[in-house]
């Protein structure tokens, strides 16, 4: 990919002052990628950009310790903008306070600074569930209801409450957390069946028609759960039953309505 | 041993269902007492943390109601809650939660014989699906404990 490109854009923006710190991946131990937080001009060879770059480094942004450090700019795979923009509708990031050097698919590094050049940034590409992601769906989806039951039994009971998942969305930024409330506990605290059903029952409902399926929760989850399906799956019915975000400000299908909203089991 | 006698919880809206509800108790009609009712301001309110919350007490059925589309007190907070319902439900289904254990219903001020019909079928159909063992034996804890027994259950 293009690495000298990236690295001549990166300086560019830190010797001019555009941006304070470069949020990037660099070389981490064991043949790994880790974010590195580049401040200084000279430090831009420790980006690196290869097939490991794929952690969801939007998460940093909404972070305090990383707000300290004045104007980001983030090297961003098309995920990682996806995020980006979510954060920017939900008005976590202001517009013109961030560059994004956004990178397609094809290598291609675009230089994004504002809310209205990354929406056609990313809008180029459909946001779309692969194929192998919807044969995995309707896999479950074709379980009748007990062993739907019975697979998430297996699936969540590896649960250990670590909140690797919460910590690594970049969509879960909320400074306090309902799993943290315990005035009234809304979720069982020990990593149990019925506190893990509960905690990811809610992630995935806080989570519905947000979700950009970067596939970080997956990915950042020790016991190798695939919870990205059951936000994948939230999308698939949001998007069927709601119809895509029909404008820019509809940014949480949640968040509002449709009189004519079709259901057929409220009676 | 008696009957199987369910445990249901209803959450409902203070404008219409609750008004429903009493309604039913004015005009004499009798229904089923397995129902506890809660009352919110709006189905708006009705958080699915809520109903979570109630299986994990040990409900066997879960009714939410309010007001009918068009109705809403507060103009719009039903439809909110619509859509919040399909999500959930659909996210429940494809966890292969049992739905049959969850009921929704819109039943005006004036309904209130609507009410104790729908309290009544729900009671049966409940009744014949038994306790909700899938859920309760999601805690170990209170699996080991006898599940239902009231005094080993967790005061909060």
């Amino acid at each position: 990919m293009n690495l000298q490109d990236l690295k001549t854009k990166a300086q560019k923006l830190l010797e001019s002052n555009t941006v304070n710190v470069i949020i990037g991946y660099g070389q981490g131990s064991g043949g790994e990628v880790r974010p590195v937080f580049i401040r200084k001009p000279a430090d831009i060879d420790k980006l690196v950009l290869n097939d490991k770059c794929v952690q969801n480094l939007a998460v940093y942004l909404t972070k305090h310790e990383i707000k300290k450090l004045g104007k980001p700019g983030i090297v961003a795979p098309l995920p990682v903008t996806r995020a980006i923009y979510q954060l920017m509708l939900e008005k976590q990031i202001a517009d013109g306070e961030i560059v994004v050097l956004g990178i397609k698919n094809n290598g291609i590094i675009t230089e994004l600074t504002d809310n209205k050049s990354i929406r056609s940034f990313i809008s180029d590409v459909p946001s779309e569930l692969t194929s192998e992601e919807k044969a995995r769906l309707s896999e479950i989806k074709s379980l009748s209801q007990q062993d739907k039951w019975r697979y998430w039994d297996e699936e969540l009971s590896a649960c250990i409450k670590c909140y690797a998942c919460k910590s690594s969305c970049p969509l879960c930024y909320c400074s306090r957390c309902t799993i943290e409330c315990n005035q009234p506990q809304w979720i069982s605290v020990p990593s149990h069946l019925l506190g893990n059903m509960e905690w990811h029952i809610m992630r995935a409902m806080h989570l519905a028609g947000r979700c950009v399926n970067c596939g970080e929760c997956a990915r950042a989850c020790p016991m190798g759960i695939p919870l990205n399906l059951l936000t994948q799956r939230l999308s698939e019915v949001i998007e069927k039953t709601f119809g895509t975000s029909e404008s820019a400000e509809a940014f949480y299908p949640l968040s509002t309505f449709n009189v004519n909203d079709k259901e057929d089991f409220i009676r | 041993m008696s009957e199987f006698e369910p445990k249901i919880i209803a959450f409902v809206c203070n404008w219409c269902t609750y008004a429903g509800a009493d309604l039913t108790g004015t005009s004499r009609i009798k229904y089923e007492p397995n129902v506890r009712i809660i009352k919110n301001t709006c189905t708006g309110r009705i958080d699915f943390m809520m109903i979570l919350k109630a299986f994990a007490r040990g409900a066997d059925g879960v009714m939410v109601s309010g007001c009918h589309p068009n109705d809403c007190h507060y103009t719009s907070g039903n439809f909110h809650a619509r859509r919040r319902w399909i999500v959930f439900k659909n996210l429940l289904e494809f966890l292969g939660f049992d739905t049959r254990r969850i009921y929704f219903s819109w039943v005006s001020a004036a309904e209130g014989a609507k009410w104790a019909d729908v309290v009544n079928n729900f009671v049966n159909n409940i009744k014949k699906l038994g306790p909700f063992e899938d859920y309760k034996n999601l805690n170990p804890v209170r699996a080991s404990l006898g599940v239902l027994n009231e005094s080993a259950r967790p005061q909060n």
